[in-house]
């Protein structure tokens, strides 16, 4: 049994189980089984089962999660790609990003002091709203667990893909540009995911409202906890 | 006498041109793959080495995508330098964060303990982020068209 340790038995256990996820959401087209969330799930399981312990994964994992930093670089393609969209509407998309930016880090973070959770739990939930990787660098540099914060972000997505269109017709939001900009603003990848399937100016700006949002909650997350007297 | 100011006159040109050819240079006849390499993990570097200097609490990442939309912007290099892999990590940015996820198995006491928190707190300010921002980008263009017209 002392072969399931090996590097690389993991790293292609990984891939295939990535894979077969991404298969099975593709073919049943629900959005709940969003294949991140099911590969590390199953991934817990057989670790679990097999008694091998996290650090023993990480020998393996930390080749892939190497990439996280260059792939959020890359970012910057469609960021410059975006950028002629953006100097038109320059104040409201701003403004916007910046509204959901702020609303999104206070509210969770003193939502939950209110409900009496624990300061790791807390910094973890603060960058909840951004796409998963940037919501990971926030969180380490903030002093979090980053595991955490990706399991929150992914579920968040998942929740504001489902229900954000109907909460925006409630409340009367219902130009395609502001409907793109809070997906993307509150459920980042899975809701710039949405956004694209509705139409293509929704999907446009959602993925500005992604990428704005995450780099505004990455430069304001640790002046907005400090304001609010969390670190 | 003369010599010094045509020297002084021609650096700024030089060290200009110099700037323009120099991404061109090395990699004249290398693979694609080892410029664009290249440049993302070159914005990366930098960024790392600010987060270093400066001791901020901004991903040295952020800063690296900031960087490349920069050089991108004022046409330093050409989307086609970095364009290959670029676009084959954006696409499986979701996959990358796997393993870190599975780090979760590590604070499963911390969770189960706390799991109503996390629950109610993360998605009413979910439903808060998508009302706001709607509402902002809404009103903020109202008032912009009726101020332009």
């Amino acid at each position: 049994m002392a072969f399931l340790n090996n590097p690389f038995f993991l790293l292609a256990l990984t891939f295939i189980l990535f894979f077969f996820s991404r298969l099975l959401q593709k073919k049943t087209g629900v959005m709940l089984l969003n294949p991140i969330l099911i590969t590390i799930a199953l991934l817990i399981i057989f670790l679990k089962i097999c008694g091998i312990d996290y650090d023993t994964y990480r020998q393996a994992g930390q080749y892939i999660e190497f990439w996280l930093k260059p792939a959020i670089v890359a970012l910057g393609i469609p960021l410059y790609l975006q950028l002629e969209s953006i100097r038109k509407q320059l104040l409201p998309i701003l403004l916007s990003q910046l509204a959901g930016c702020v609303v999104g880090v206070v509210t969770v973070v003193l939502i939950a002091k209110a409900m009496g959770a624990s300061q790791p739990i807390i910094l973890s939930l603060a960058a909840k709203s951004v796409t998963t990787p940037v919501a990971m660098e926030v969180t380490k540099a903030i002093g979090g667990i980053p595991s955490l914060t990706a399991a929150v972000v992914v579920c968040v997505g998942i929740f504001g893909g489902m229900v954000g269109v109907k909460v925006m017709q409630l409340f009367r939001i219902r130009r395609p540009q502001s409907q793109g900009l809070s997906l993307g603003a509150a459920s980042h990848a899975v809701g710039t995911d949405t956004a694209m399937k509705i139409s293509e100016v929704h999907g446009a700006y959602a993925s500005l409202g992604l990428i704005i949002n995450g780099l505004l909650t990455s430069l304001l997350t640790p002046f907005l906890l400090d304001w609010c007297g969390i670190i | 006498m003369k010599t010094l100011r045509v020297g002084r006159k021609s650096c700024p040109f030089f060290l200009w041109s110099f700037v323009k050819v120099l991404p061109l240079r090395p990699f004249f006849k290398v693979g694609k793959m080892i410029r664009q390499c290249a440049i993302l993990f070159g914005c990366l570097a930098v960024g790392e080495f600010v987060v270093w200097l400066t001791g901020i609490t901004v991903p040295s990442s952020i800063i690296g995508m900031l960087l490349l939309t920069l050089l991108l912007k004022i046409k330093l290099i050409r989307l086609e330098w970095v364009k290959g892999m670029a676009d084959f990590l954006v696409a499986n940015l979701g996959f990358f964060f796997v393993p870190p996820g599975v780090a979760l198995m590590l604070h499963f006491n911390l969770i189960t303990g706390e799991l109503w928190q996390i629950v109610v707190a993360a998605l009413l300010s979910t439903v808060l982020v998508l009302i706001s921002t709607g509402w902002v980008y809404q009103i903020t263009d109202k008032i912009i068209s009726k101020w332009r017209s």
